[in-house]
């Protein structure tokens, strides 16, 4: 009987907690991306140094914070730091919108264009991040560092494999479902939200209805500016901060959005979940979960690990590919441009 | 007609640049930048193939390139022969477990009926066979990789001149679209460039990962060249008395002289290929593809297979890009898979097609120069910027050595400017298409 | 004076003129239909009185006020609503939502309205937190129409609303606009079905290749032999 809790123990320590919190931290990258997509219609390249540039405004709040001794121990003081990364990235959306995006808009210009505009700003961001920050690793987290450490795990059981849980998996998972039910809340219950879903769904009739299309996308660049860098902060606490890690973090994100069902708010939640699941268990390396559960003779020798752990991003990928070919509408059927 | 001059006085531009870099920095840089914005055009005229005639956003050049380099070291290394001894068996019995799977797979679901059965069925044999093959392919593996790791463990290559692994690179690359292609091409345009910028990561990660294959990021140097050794010039009397009759030093002269024989293959290749693109355009082919793509749901009505022309065209833009991966491999003599990103070779290439003017190949090359000086000598004009907006400052001053560490990620920025701006002004490019009959 | 008047309207989408000197006019608890073979510019009458195209000849009044230059939104402000053809619903909201969405630019307490609505499409009531996408096309129909009812308009603008729907179903939505015109709100249609729609009109225009061709009462136009033997079918 002990064989099979440690086994359950090894599986939620390495399979099922780094996914909850990959999952997460996907999760709210990938609600920006979808929210983006369903208002403006378009496939936001430069989503990922938007998570980039938030985060490293944080990272330099916190800095400062951490230079005067403000801090709200045990939690990372990075939380602190969150609001004001917040509002530079709504700030720079906003004006990014205005300058780039406001123009095509008026123009009623194909999806494509709106791309490559993306791609343009996405340069900009980057070389920005990387000129203030440089594009090397950033650490920036503080406080506590476990909720549960290893060892009273142990003390408690009496298993032979320990349970960790960092406070950084606790907070990605908390703050997201916390983002998660006030977003939720936002676009159910208001009139804004509502507003918003209406301009998602039938644009023409929401003109016709009287909704003001500007309010709407002022007010999806704000959500997605916010989400992109509790997201990145959330990651960057748990990982760590690095330039180009969070361009790469574009597939996953994209690849949740649209298996969820681009458009659809709970699809990238569903999304976001599958793709991280997949990753974590698709390159776990599974021989001493086996070596618990089966027979000795049964044993395995090799690492019995689907794929190393250098393919991940292929995961996400193939799982993208699937989709596409399968049901590009997605598991909620989101748009199709 | 009045569109002449303008490019006339743009490509004159871009030689002036050239010679100022020659006498202000020295000439030796000159021709590298040159080589290198040879290569770019290459690479600029695939990708505005594929935006230019067929609207494709391909977001994947970089794994067309990465497989043309590629081709640089199967074609070019002589053979391991021990690694194909100790794990060539193994290896090919695991490509017919592949194979076997495939073809058990398609005839699997032409036997069975549509629906979830058929889907499951297809999953499990497709699961078994790659256990299947994995069991073969695993210990394959680790013999080659075992063998004199440190110098070769991998299979090596077919020991062939290595220009022929230009047109072997292109193979890759058109073989690799093709695949992809018949996968993704009726997909929307935004997922395709998703898609295709996932695939290039994947074909990046293969060849990082397999080591066996081209020895991943422990890189393979010392690759054969068409042109001769800098060495060898300057022990070779003809080398030697032309230099004497020129007043020059044999010794810098002959790293400019293999420079300067490496730009005239690319002026070669580049010039052959433009002359085949134009016929091609001019062709009835070329008119078929224009229609398309002016007017995709005519063409269809009218019976052309618009999915079939749009592979034909993403299979011959990778190619090309697959032609110029190869060229870099040579010039650079090795092939390191760690230098390939997307911003380098997917998204800067982009730039240049957008701002030479989509459907224009003049306008590729034009707008490949451009970008490409504008790259690589925006770090040292920004550096020299930073040291003038900081000469107030002390010489340890954080702030300044701040500013001078981050200097080169300015082009970064001037890159998404450039774009921006080209994209909102003028967004047909410096050269827009000419309106052909 | 008529209520809603469009005057000698001429006018196209841009290139080719597809209006020429067009003249509709609805009074209040009237109901206007325009009828007429396809392509006769039936709809595009409509949009150019609902300022969905911009007239090179010819004006729009309501209520004596001169709306020719106002956009459709700032036409809905003036309380004009319009009931397009297709995509008429939000699909993914409820029928609540809908209706709250028609009501957007009110600003006073809307529940007596959305009740009256409710009251006058009973089966709304009932499916009100279903999905409009889900429901039938007759009942989208009249989620589309409660939509428009939403702001308490003053002019009714339907295009083509028995489109695709079975004759059942026609002659209920039919029963409603006659319960809409009750209320005293000046309704103009759009209508393929000519003869049933002609059947419930006080006027009808017929519109040949953008002119008008036949203007009478309803009645007067079923009967009148020209006018039924092109379009009605004898």
């Amino acid at each position: 009987m002990t064989e099979f809790f440690n086994a359950l123990v090894l599986l939620t320590n390495f399979v099922l907690l780094p996914g909850l919190t990959y999952g997460s931290q996907l999760a709210l990258g990938a609600l920006g991306v979808t929210i983006i997509y369903g208002i403006l219609r378009f496939a936001n390249f430069a989503h990922g140094d938007l998570m980039s540039f938030g985060t490293m405004f944080v990272i330099l709040v916190t800095w400062w914070f951490q230079g005067m001794g403000v801090g709200i121990a045990p939690l990372p003081t990075a939380l602190l730091a969150l609001p004001f990364g917040i509002g530079a990235a709504i700030l720079l959306t906003l004006f990014a919108d205005k300058t780039v995006y406001r123009f095509y808009r008026r123009r009623k210009s194909a999806p494509v264009i709106f791309l490559i505009a993306s791609i343009g700003l996405m340069f900009v961001y980057s070389g920005t991040v990387r000129f203030i920050i440089g594009p090397a690793d950033q650490q920036f987290g503080d406080g506590a560092r476990f909720l549960l450490k290893v060892q009273e795990f142990k003390e408690v059981t009496g298993l032979k494999e320990g349970l960790a849980i960092k406070l950084s998996q606790g907070l990605s998972v908390g703050v997201a479902v916390i983002v998660v039910i006030a977003l939720f809340w936002f676009l159910q219950r208001s009139r804004t939200g509502k507003a918003m879903r209406a301009y998602s769904d039938n644009e023409d009739l929401a003109l016709l209805s009287g909704i003001n299309p500007e309010r709407v996308v002022f007010f999806a660049w704000v959500i997605a500016a916010a989400l992109a860098t509790i997201a990145g902060t959330m990651y960057g606490l748990d990982k760590s901060f690095k330039p180009f890690t969070y361009f790469q973090l574009l597939l996953p994100i994209f690849a949740s959005a649209i298996l969820g069902g681009i458009g659809h708010p709970i699809g990238a939640i569903v999304g976001a979940f599958i793709v991280a699941f997949s990753e974590v268990t698709i390159t776990y390396a599974y021989k001493k979960f086996l070596r618990y559960i089966l027979p000795e003779s049964w044993e395995p020798e090799s690492l019995v690990q689907l794929l190393s752990t250098d393919y991940k991003f292929a995961v996400s990928f193939v799982i993208l590919v699937v989709v596409l070919l399968v049901r590009p509408t997605g598991v909620f059927r989101g748009k199709v441009i | 007609m009045s569109s002449l001059p303008r490019p006339l006085f743009l490509f004159a531009g871009v030689v002036l640049a050239f010679m100022a870099v020659g006498f202000g920095q020295s000439w030796g840089v000159s021709l590298s930048i040159v080589n290198l914005c040879l290569i770019s055009a290459v690479m600029a005229l695939g990708l505005n193939m594929q935006w230019g005639y067929a609207g494709l956003i391909n977001l994947g050049s970089m794994g067309f390139a990465a497989l043309g380099g590629l081709a640089g070291v199967l074609v070019s290394k002589a053979p391991v022969a021990e690694s194909w001894s100790v794990g060539g068996g193994n290896l090919g019995l695991s490509v017919l477990m592949v194979i076997a799977t495939v073809i058990v797979a398609l005839l699997g679901r032409r036997f069975m009926a549509r629906g979830a059965l058929r889907n499951i069925v297809t999953a499990v044999i497709i699961l078994a066979g790659y256990f299947l093959a994995r069991a073969f392919f695993d210990p394959a593996v680790e013999a080659i990789e075992s063998v004199d790791g440190a110098k070769t463990g991998y299979l090596g290559g077919a020991g062939m001149p290595i220009i022929l692994s230009w047109i072997v690179g292109g193979a890759f690359a058109g073989a690799a679209a093709w695949m992809i292609g018949k996968i993704a091409l009726g997909l929307r345009t935004d997922y395709f460039a998703i898609a295709t910028l996932g695939i290039s990561e994947i074909i990046l990660a293969v060849i990082k990962n397999e080591d066996w294959l081209s020895r991943g990021v422990k890189n393979v140097t010392g690759l054969s060249r068409p042109v001769p050794y800098e060495i060898d010039l300057q022990t070779s009397p003809w080398f030697l008395d032309l230099m004497t009759w020129l007043g020059s030093d044999p010794v810098s002269s002959s790293t400019i002289f293999v420079k300067l024989c490496y730009a005239v293959l690319f002026i070669g290749v580049l010039l052959i290929l433009i002359w085949l693109l134009e016929r091609a355009l001019n062709s009835p082919w070329g008119r078929m593809m224009r229609a398309i793509r002016d007017n995709e749901h005519a063409a269809e009505a009218m019976g052309k297979n618009v999915t079939r022309r749009h592979l034909q065209i993403f299979v011959l833009g990778a190619a090309v890009v697959g032609v110029a991966g190869a060229m870099l491999t040579t010039l650079d003599g090795q092939f390191t898979p760690g230098s390939y990103n997307p911003l380098r070779f997917t998204f800067v290439i982009w730039v240049m097609v957008i701002v030479g003017g989509s459907g224009n190949n003049w306008g590729s090359v034009l707008g490949a120069f451009i970008i490409w000086f504008i790259w690589i000598e925006a770090e040292p004009a920004g550096l020299w910027l930073m040291n003038l907006v900081t000469t107030g400052l002390d010489e340890s001053d954080p702030l300044r050595l701040h500013l001078l560490r981050s200097a080169p990620h300015m082009r970064v920025i001037v890159m998404g400017l450039v774009l921006l701006l080209m994209l909102r002004f003028s967004p047909k490019g410096l050269m827009p298409e000419v309106r052909r009959r | 004076m008529s209520f809603l008047i469009g005057e000698s309207m001429t006018g196209g989408y841009g290139g080719a003129d597809i209006l020429h000197g067009c003249t509709i006019t609805v009074d209040r608890g009237e109901i206007a239909v325009i009828v007429g073979p396809n392509g006769a510019g039936k709809s595009t009458a409509m949009k150019a009185v609902f300022g969905m195209l911009s007239l090179r000849e010819g004006s729009v009044v309501l209520d004596n006020e001169d709306i020719t230059q106002l956009s459709p939104q700032q036409r809905v402000g003036k309380g004009m609503s319009f009931v397009p053809q297709n995509n008429n619903v939000f699909a993914t909201m409820t029928v609540q939502e809908n209706l709250e969405m028609g009501a957007y630019l009110r600003t006073d307490d809307f529940s007596e309205t959305m009740q009256q609505i409710y009251d006058l499409f009973p089966i709304l009531h009932e499916k009100k937190n279903q999905a409009a996408g889900e429901l039938s096309g007759g009942q989208r129909q009249q989620v589309a129409v409660g939509r428009a009812l939403m702001t308490q308009p003053s002019v009714l603008m339907l295009d083509e609303p028995t489109a695709g729907v079975s004759p059942i179903v026609m002659d209920e939505l039919f029963d409603r606009i006659l319960e809409i015109r009750a209320t005293g709100i000046a309704i103009l249609m759009v209508e393929q079905n000519a003869r049933q729609a002609l059947m419930i009109a006080d006027k009808g225009y017929v519109l040949v290749t953008g002119e008008n061709r036949f203007t009478d009462t309803g009645q007067a136009l079923l009967d009148n032999p020209d006018v039924r033997r092109s379009f009605l079918g004898g």
